[in-house]
């Protein structure tokens, strides 16, 4: 099924998305890959909040190459999930609805797909350049310092992606 | 002897990081086209449609193919009568990097040390491998390489006893192992025999053969066409999502090795296979 969706969303949208399903995201996604993901556990751990508002939103795991002048982004395709399982589970007990990347994810990520309605959404790897014309706008909003795994803030306009695994616990892989 | 400055590796290493992170090489790109027409599942074929579509947008806009510009993998074969002049080569090598990606928008993807892990900042240093060859020429090829498909290759020391069969089985675990994660359609490179890092050189090197050149051993070419076969039987498909598409080459690269070992290195790439060489 071809759906369009807009981002953020809730639990109840989380909900109605199945396996399987072709769908443009619309809206604002937070950005963040292993650095980024490292400091905000490190930041809950020591009782400091995120530097976001995490509820219902989704979180893209990419790094994107630097933007040429004028332009918002540089390439910006998924990188690979599982890299993010063991900070994930925390981020999604705290609200978080989406996640978008791409391969396989640990038994722990499913469970608390599970358990808090949060949909997985694979994006194709290595189609940077397409995926970068989706994307409008581009913010950093913490740890500038870590370069290209800084976090940002992004809106994305009819985003291509397919729910690799749904909050039911059905997957593609 | 044939000097060479230090000055022009630096301005080939800079040229190529640049290209080659916008444009694949004319075999690759083929390799993928040719996919796209083979596939028969809908949604491997949309997924291939994508990439070539992608590729066309990168080489006309200058954004790179993928936004995992990789760490840059350098074979430098130098010729035995090649003096380099004005400057070490390691260091001219490193600052072509540093400027292709500084001037080239590519990602800096390179941390100072593994476990500290502060980003470079310029992608330096790169991973060079040197060979004293025969002549006056210098050969630089450069293969950026994408860590997704890094992270899933395999080393396998292997008993002799193992045999052939012993290495498909490797092949394939490695393959199926990798699957969605490594950016499917995938290359696949393949090191056999050697010592434990020669066997992974190989497979590195592997990647960088043009696609649809097979070795020029009998048993290494059949061994490359089934593996290519058995590998897009698995069904993994384009991104992981199901096709008969799972990879586009197996090379296969051999070299003698000791009575007790038969050394298995499978080098995973993606369809971003990015090799470029350069004469000078
Ligand atoms: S595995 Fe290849 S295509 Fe995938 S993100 Fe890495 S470099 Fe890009």
């Amino acid at each position: 099924m071809e759906r369009h969706i807009t981002v953020p969303f809730d639990r109840t949208v989380s909900e109605s998305l199945s396996a399987g399903d072709y769908v443009f995201l619309t809206g604002t996604v937070y950005v963040a890959r292993d650095a980024a993901h490292k400091r905000m556990t490190e930041a809950l751990e020591c009782g400091k909040g995120l530097p976001f508002d995490i509820k219902d939103q989704t979180i893209y795991y990419m790094g994107p190459s630097p933007a040429r002048p004028g332009r918002v982004i540089g390439s910006a395709g998924p990188t690979t999930a599982s890299r993010m399982d063991r900070y994930a589970p925390a981020l999604m007990d705290l609200g978080q609805t989406g996640m978008i990347g791409k391969g396989r994810r640990s038994e722990q990520v499913k469970e608390a797909m599970i358990r808090n309605k949060v949909t997985y959404f694979a994006a194709v790897g290595g189609a940077g350049a397409l995926l970068s014309r989706c994307i409008t706008s581009s913010e950093v909003i913490a740890y500038e310092d870590l370069g290209t795994e800084a976090l940002l803030k992004i809106t994305v306009s009819d985003f291509p992606a397919i729910v690799v695994t749904d909050c039911h616990g059905a997957s593609l892989y | 002897m044939r000097t060479v400055p230090a000055e022009t590796i630096t301005e080939a290493v800079e040229a190529m990081c640049i290209k080659v992170c916008h444009e694949l090489s004319d075999d690759m790109k083929a390799c993928l086209y040719d996919a796209y027409e083979k596939e028969t599942s809908d949604t491997g074929k949309k997924i291939l449609g994508q990439l070539k579509e992608n590729l066309g947008i990168a080489s006309k806009e200058m954004i790179p193919i993928c936004q995992d510009t990789g760490m840059a993998v350098i074979f430098l074969k130098v010729g035995q009568e090649v003096c380099f002049t004005g400057g070490d080569i390691t260091d001219a090598v490193n600052e072509g990097v540093r400027r292709g990606y500084t001037k080239g928008y590519l990602r800096k993807s390179v941390v100072s040390d593994p476990i500290q892990r502060v980003n470079t900042g310029d992608n330096t240093p790169a991973v060079i491998h040197y060979e004293i060859v025969p002549g006056d020429k210098v050969m630089i090829t450069l293969a950026p390489k994408g860590f997704g498909s890094e992270n899933m290759s395999r080393l396998f020391m292997l008993k002799p006893s193992d045999g052939i069969e012993g290495v498909k089985n490797a092949i394939i675990a490695a393959a199926k192992d990798a699957g969605p994660n490594a950016c499917p359609p995938m290359v696949i490179g393949v090191g056999i025999g050697g010592t434990f890092e020669k066997c992974a050189l190989m497979a590195k090197e592997a990647l960088t053969r043009e696609a649809g050149v097979h070795s020029d051993i009998g048993y290494v070419r059949e061994l490359e066409e089934e593996m290519l076969t058995k590998i897009n039987e698995l069904g993994i498909g384009p991104a992981g999502l199901g096709g008969k598409i799972t990879a586009l080459a197996v090379n296969i690269n051999t070299y003698p090795t000791h009575i007790a070992g038969l050394p298995v290195a499978v080098n995973i790439c993606c369809h971003v296979n990015r090799h470029i060489t350069r004469e000078i």
